[in-house]
């Protein structure tokens, strides 16, 4: 059990609901729970330690979201934070919450739909990926992809051809 | 206050504790296989499976850093941002495998000065000699032109895809872990590079002769993907690797599937072959990676201690 350091501003809040409340810093309408990135949250002889896994290997926002981990449990008094990377099993975008498509959604991001899986060989694909999307502005499925990799590792760039508004789908991984 | 109110907030030193995470080159996850069980497996050399994982993580590495300088480069914005990603996927793969041969096998490791807050993984990417870098040759050499990139991006993820979906079943579950994401990244690398070769070969006549003068130019270090080294082989005895040329064929499937589709007929080039008895995973490389090295260490070597 940890206990609140005194004078801490404290909360009634488990390590849970504060680790889970924290927001992925490239998509903050996300919570890192919300994402799939949050795997466990744990209270270990007085101390509370966090695993997350990374969206993709070279996810430059892992460092931030340690950070914020750190700062979010240390407001609610909880003085000694360990967060631990998890490789295993790798993050997909199955793991994004409903709640978190919905805001996705409601902030003009196209969210995934089910990540392919492959029984043996990865096959080739010489065509452009076809997804079933509708426009998250218009609601139009006349959608064109521009390219498979976007401003951040996890999203594809499309462009909607009713309202011409271009806008960032999260990819299938 | 959320920690994203403000797009400065990232900037100011937080008080941490002695937190040097801020080191100025690193990506400032102190460790990134923190809280990862990094013991090697029964059976398996610790330094076998280290230098095994350096290969690997030197591949991406020297890869990464030529595909960033791409980065506003590109022939247009789309590209760039392409390139610039599957550079960041390279970066983090070379990351995790150098952090792995540095807990196999602390050795490796370049020694730097006493309370250096360089981690392992960046001393060994920023401070070993040409000489220790164990890269295949194919990955060093200047990009070229965007054909020769899109030609060197295919052969090389074509072959690290099939590699990597055979190193699922590494003994070394932080090797396995490794290489379930990193086939995830590659499908999307090898899918790029192959649209684009098709696209080359059927686009224009100028498009077609860059095309096909890059795979003549790329071609000479396609074999040395699968000419397997001691340490692989060694690596595969004890279950921790994979033997490249054990996928030389069904590699051969699928550039055979893009060339016939593209029409482009497979070049009449020969292979470059050992120098003095070694390849780039002995650490004989070509005349390009010193001045590849220079640019990527410099900055590091002359702030070994530099923090943000």
């Amino acid at each position: 059990m940890v206990s609140p350091e005194a004078g801490a501003t404290v909360l009634a809040a488990t390590p849970w609901d504060v680790a889970s409340a924290v927001r992925d810093p490239e998509m903050p309408m996300l919570t890192l729970a919300d994402l799939g990135v949050l795997r466990e949250v744990r209270e270990e002889a007085g101390s509370v330690v966090v695993t997350i896994t990374p969206t993709y290997s070279g996810c430059p926002a892992m460092a931030t979201m340690r950070d914020d981990l750190v700062h979010r449990l240390h407001d609610h008094g909880y003085a000694d934070v360990e967060v631990r990377v998890s490789l295993a099993p790798a993050w997909s975008s199955d793991w994004i919450s409903e709640a978190g498509r919905a805001a996705l959604r409601a902030h003009g991001i196209s969210a995934p739909g089910p990540a392919p899986r492959h029984d043996g060989p990865v096959p080739l694909s010489l065509l452009p990926t076809r997804r079933e999307l509708v426009c998250p502005r218009c609601g139009s499925d006349e959608v064109v992809l521009g390219s498979e990799f976007g401003p951040t590792a996890c999203k594809a760039m499309y462009r909607c051809s009713s309202c011409l508004e271009p806008f960032e789908h999260v990819k299938e991984i | 206050m959320d920690d994203h109110d403000s797009v400065y907030d990232g900037l100011l030193e937080h008080d941490l504790g002695g937190d040097d995470s801020q080191w100025a080159f690193g990506t400032s996850f102190e460790d990134p296989l923190a809280g990862v069980d990094t013991t090697v497996p029964d059976g398996a050399d610790p330094q076998v499976l280290a230098a095994y994982a350096l290969g690997l993580g030197d591949d991406a590495l020297v890869l990464s850093h030529r595909l960033s300088q791409w980065a506003s480069n590109a022939p247009d914005l789309e590209e760039d941002i392409a390139l610039a990603n599957v550079a960041l996927d390279l970066l983090g793969q070379a990351r995790l495998l150098l952090a792995r041969a540095a807990a196999a096998d602390a050795s490796l490791v370049p020694a730097l000065p006493a309370g250096s807050p360089v981690p392992a993984e960046d001393a060994l990417a920023f401070f070993r000699d040409e000489a220790d870098f164990r890269n295949v040759r194919l990955v060093e050499a200047d990009n070229g032109d965007f054909a020769v990139t899109v030609v060197r991006l295919l052969l090389f993820a074509t072959a690290r895809l099939a590699v990597l979906q055979r190193l699922v079943a590494s003994r070394d579950a932080v090797l396995g872990a490794i290489a379930v994401k990193g086939v995830k990244e590659l499908t999307y690398h090898r899918d790029y590079a192959a649209r684009w070769f098709l696209t080359l070969a059927q686009g224009t006549a100028e498009s077609r002769r860059r095309l096909e003068a890059g795979l003549a130019l790329v071609w000479p270090l396609h074999d040395e993907l699968f000419r397997t080294h001691a340490v692989e082989r060694a690596a595969a005895e004890q279950g921790v690797g994979v033997d490249p040329a054990d996928v030389a064929a069904e590699v051969d499937v699928l550039l055979e599937q893009v060339l016939s589709v593209s029409g482009v007929a497979r070049p009449a080039v020969a292979q470059t072959g050992p120098v003095a008895g070694g390849t780039g995973r002995d650490g004989r490389h070509t005349e390009a990676m010193g001045r590849l090295l220079a640019e990527l260490q410099v900055v590091a070597r002359a702030h070994p201690e530099g923090r943000w």
